[in-house]
């Protein structure tokens, strides 16, 4: 899709903002409605638009394979995490009362947490799959 | 009027269902499967299911759609046409379907605010989600925190399709020699 000018321009624009919504949804997700699920699939979409306008290899080039593998593993491991750090501290695995003093903020704090782990994974597979799928050949 | 948007959405998803079954140039059939989810996505909203339809919406219309395309890319636009006579699937739809609808005749009414599901745990969130979470959006602390042990098996089940896809198919592959000639090769 090299020499579609208009394609690109708009793709160019819309990247950002799809990029910043995907941020607004997940951050905002336990005001409205959204959360690590949308917004890593949004956040993916974004990066899926790009690719299939300027080629899965400069898309590779700002995340290449080994942070977004990474990405899959570290958003099971945060949310897993969190959820151990709540026994340790003396509650039931993945209470988050505890992260805090005040038992507000801590369940606050811990879903904001796990949305993160959430979304990273969500985003990373959904990129991992795409380009997977867009770079196979049969050998 | 929630009434005429709610049929007016139902029948055009039925004449997407349709125009699925029939069309043959399966790039068609995946643009089809996403103005069906988007639909979908419609009715959620409709229903004030604000959240799902946000997540019917992102992946089913959004990934879905370009995901099958890149599936297409890899395998074939033309849907063949199939070797045997479609009667025996009618017959086990039809009697699927049929059950599915004898089921749904036990389901409470619409909206019902006396039915069972809606007296279960339901009431006892509502009320209690701002005490102990202090958040006001009830879907995200339900998900979250209340039911967090099922969110982080959701996870993951994506965490384990991804790895799946690495596996069967990723770029590691590349680097190995297959184990034993082919045939095409020797031809």
């Amino acid at each position: 899709m090299k020499d579609y000018l208009v394609l690109r321009v708009i793709t160019k624009l819309l990247v950002p903002f799809i990029l910043l919504f995907g941020l607004y949804v997940q951050f905002h997700g336990d005001f409205g409605p959204g959360g690590g699920f949308q917004a890593g699939v949004i956040f993916a979409a974004g990066f899926v638009l790009y690719a299939m306008v300027f080629g899965v290899a400069s898309a590779q080039r700002i995340l290449p394979e080994g942070i977004l593998r990474a990405g899959i593993a570290g958003g099971v491991l945060i949310y897993a995490s969190v959820g151990l750090l709540g026994l340790i501290l003396g509650e039931n695995y993945l209470n988050y009362s505890p992260l805090s003093h005040v038992s507000k903020e801590g369940q606050h704090l811990g879903i904001f947490l796990i949305e993160l782990g959430v979304g990273t994974t969500v985003a990373s597979v959904m990129m991992t799959v795409f380009f997977t799928f867009a770079t196979w050949r049969e050998e | 009027m929630e009434e005429a948007v709610n049929i007016v959405i139902l029948a055009l998803m039925a004449v997407t269902v349709i125009g699925i079954v029939f069309i043959r140039n399966l790039m068609a059939v995946v643009m089809l499967s996403g103005i069906y989810s988007l639909l979908a996505a419609s009715v959620f909203v409709v229903l004030d299911a604000v959240d799902v339809a946000f997540t019917e919406a992102a992946v089913g219309a959004g990934i879905s759609t370009v995901l099958f395309i890149g599936t297409l890319a890899l395998t074939t636009r033309i849907e063949k046409k199939p070797a045997h006579k479609p009667y025996l699937p009618f017959i086990v739809v039809a009697i699927t379907g049929a059950a599915l609808i004898y089921g749904s005749f036990d389901m409470a009414r619409f909206g019902d605010a006396e039915a069972v599901t809606n007296k279960h745990v339901a009431p006892y969130y509502l009320e209690n989600t701002k005490k102990h979470t202090g958040i006001p959006n009830v879907v995200t602390a339900v998900l979250a925190s209340y039911r967090g042990y099922d969110t982080l098996g959701e996870v993951v089940v994506i965490f384990t399709a991804g790895i799946g896809v690495i596996l069967l198919l990723g770029s590691w592959r590349r680097g190995l020699t297959p184990p034993a000639p082919h045939k095409r090769d020797e031809a």
